[in-house]
């Protein structure tokens, strides 16, 4: 046999074969840097939206940062919001069409910075969305400045010594605050560094989208991620990185699984 | 023909989504226009035509609800003053750029800042010349009455899906809160679904299906070939809007010696001033632009033939006057044009217009 001639198919034995490219994540080269968290959890949305069988009904809304192109690579109906403003396209669309799914996708920066108010209003008000959100503590698209996530400590371009309380105030646990309110379900924190946690990111995912597909309220999915481009360490290292300085300060595991509020409880009564 | 009824703007302009077929309304709070959304929470159109209404936590929010559910296909507006669209301007460029239509309403107050709750027309820079980054262009359009304000929402919603393009009704808040009669438009009802589907399923965002290629609605293009590709489709856009839809309105133009530009609540008060004039035997008409953007530039070429010279009436420092210059000058016959205004949310009066008239134009140089 030929070897130069084999193509993709004769190589994969059927019965062999235990993973394979989804079929909604297109065959676009990812422009992610090696390593980088964000084409993961691109590809577990992929399998989701597959496995739900939801493609025709999704809208997803991307942010600005790294992730802004996501739509080149999951074939799925795209919008892509200006700079922090994902929740309130994705409620303007939800609102208007309460029978499709919409979800972002958005980073720290994007999230838990210039679009603060919108994320909290939209979790408050329980749209029926699901957001995932990438946190690699950094603004990892413009080169590295400090994210409100960033540790105490921790060197970007715009703390070149490292992250201080009295001139940078104290790092964002954002999730913790979107857990609080009454408008979310269920509101996790995931990684993406191992096949375990993988596969538990993406169990999240699903529940994410489940829920809001069922009119849950607002569903919320935070991946601790690395950006070893920002962070400035090679994949192995920012791996080691996170598991050492982020996990003790954003604990992987569910903050929040149940229903929304009752409105009885915030009632004029009580 | 339609029910006849007493209202002032606001509410002729929330009567008027909900008939028109509106599928979602997004605003926050502001004076001199909250009645628009009051009066729409009050008629409580989801229970009867499907239409949304909700309170945006901030004008930034509701404009990207607009870029959101415009992006379906749905027609959706918001209404705000002054210092709200001026947070609305970031994504009225994005909404420009994504090609989203969708309808703005700027009932203005005078500025800069906080300003004044009280009238103005100071936003028409902002409005017709951009307001937000980038190359881009609204269409405007200037309602004078409560009958206006009525009948434009179904018409910027037209001329938005027409042109992709977000369309802007320039008002001010003396035609906001003045009451007038009005007949009100028939019920049209929402398109379904599926006419969404089949009208705007090669753009709008409503779930891939079958085989075509996924919608895909983005400003971004950081390509320069293709960006400035993009930017060359925009300027042709704009340029059929320049060819297509201009509107104006002329009164008492075919035997005047000088004319009146005005828009909006001032063109109101010019046509006093007419007749003021007129009684003096000043030979003065009145063009009233009902688009701002595209500005009849034609009408005032033709006028630059046979008149003597053009006073603008603006609530600015004068705006607008840039338009009747930039007209009178590409019309290759030069005439006066003089300015005159009050500011800070004082409406002229006919007679500070009609001496104004006098001295700048007619006794001077
Ligand atoms: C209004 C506005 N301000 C600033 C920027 C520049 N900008 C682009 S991406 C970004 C930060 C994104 O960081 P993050 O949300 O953490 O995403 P990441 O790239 O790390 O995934 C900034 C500040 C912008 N595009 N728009
Ligand atoms: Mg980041």
């Amino acid at each position: 046999m030929d070897t130069n001639k084999l193509t993709q198919q004769d190589i994969i034995r059927q019965g062999e074969q235990v993973y394979k490219r989804p079929k909604l994540l297109l065959d676009n080269t990812m422009h992610y840097c090696p390593g980088c968290s964000h084409g993961v959890v691109h590809r577990l949305v992929a399998e989701v939206i597959e496995e739900l069988g939801i493609q025709e009904k999704t809208i997803g809304v991307c942010p600005v940062g790294c992730s802004v192109f996501a739509y080149n690579y999951i074939d799925i109906d795209w919008q892509e919001a200006s700079h922090g403003r994902a929740p309130a396209v994705a409620t303007g669309i939800s609102r208007v069409n309460p029978d499709k799914f919409v979800f972002t996708y958005q980073g720290d920066g994007d999230l838990a910075s210039i679009g603060a108010a919108e994320i909290m209003h939209a979790c408050n008000r329980g749209e029926n969305i699901a957001v995932i959100f990438i946190n690699n503590a950094i603004y990892g698209m413009t080169g590295g400045q400090m994210a409100p996530t960033t540790l105490l400590g921790q060197v970007t371009a715009t703390t070149p010594k490292g992250r201080n309380v009295e001139r940078n105030g104290y790092p964002l646990k954002i999730t913790e605050l979107i857990a609080q309110l009454p408008g979310t379900s269920y509101v996790t924190r995931q990684s993406v560094e191992t096949s375990v946690s993988v596969r538990k990111c993406k169990t999240a995912i699903k529940k994410a989208f489940k829920n809001a597909l069922a009119k849950k309220g607002t569903s919320f999915v935070e991946v601790v991620s690395t950006c070893n481009s920002g962070w400035k360490m090679s994949p192995v290292k920012a791996n080691k990185w996170m598991e050492e300085n982020m996990f003790p300060f954003y604990p992987v595991g569910d903050l929040k699984d149940g229903d929304k509020a009752d409105p009885a409880l915030y009632s004029k009564k009580n | 023909m339609g029910e006849l009824k007493l209202m002032k703007g606001n509410e002729a302009i929330a009567e008027a989504a909900i008939r028109c077929g509106c599928d979602g309304y997004f605003g926050y709070p502001i004076t001199p226009q909250s009645e628009v959304m009051e009066t729409l929470m009050v008629r409580a159109p989801w229970d009867k035509t499907g239409m949304v209404v909700l309170q945006a936590e901030s004008e930034v929010a509701a404009i990207n609800m607009l870029y959101g559910g415009g992006g379906t296909g749905k027609k959706v507006m918001t209404s705000s003053s002054s210092p709200g669209v001026s947070l609305m301007s970031e994504g009225i460029s994005y909404i420009a750029g994504a090609e989203i239509p969708c309808v703005i309403v700027n009932v203005q107050r005078g500025g800069p800042g906080l300003g004044t709750i009280q009238p103005s027309q100071a936003d028409y820079f902002q409005a017709t010349k951009g307001g937000g980054n980038g190359d881009y262009n609204l269409l405007v359009l200037a309602p004078n009455s409560v009958q206006e304000m009525s009948d434009f929402v179904g018409l910027s919603f037209e001329l938005a899906f027409k042109y992709r393009n977000p369309v802007m009704i320039l008002s001010d808040g003396a035609i906001g809160q003045m009451m007038e009669k009005v007949t009100l438009s028939d019920y049209k009802p929402r398109l379904t679904n599926e006419e969404i589907e089949k009208k705007y399923g090669d753009w709008a965002t409503i779930g891939k299906k079958g085989n075509r290629s996924h919608n895909i609605l983005t400003s971004l293009e950081l390509n320069s070939e293709q960006m400035e590709e993009n930017n060359i489709r925009f300027q042709a856009k704009y340029k059929k809007m320049k060819e297509e839809e201009v509107r104006y309105e002329e009164y008492m133009c075919d035997d005047a010696d000088y004319i009146l530009v005005a828009f909006g609540s001032c063109a109101r008060i010019c046509m006093k001033s007419i007749e003021m004039a007129r009684a003096k035997g000043i030979k003065l008409g009145l063009l009233r632009p009902i688009t701002l953007f595209p500005f009849p530039k034609k009408p005032i070429a033709e006028l630059c033939k046979r008149v003597k010279g053009f006073m603008t009436v603006e609530m600015n420092a004068g705006q607008m006057i840039e338009d009747v210059k930039l007209s009178v000058f590409d019309s290759g016959i030069l005439k006066p044009v003089e300015y005159y205004g009050r500011m800070g949310g004082i409406i002229p009066s006919p007679e500070e217009v009609v001496s104004t008239l006098e001295k700048k134009l007619i006794g001077g140089k």
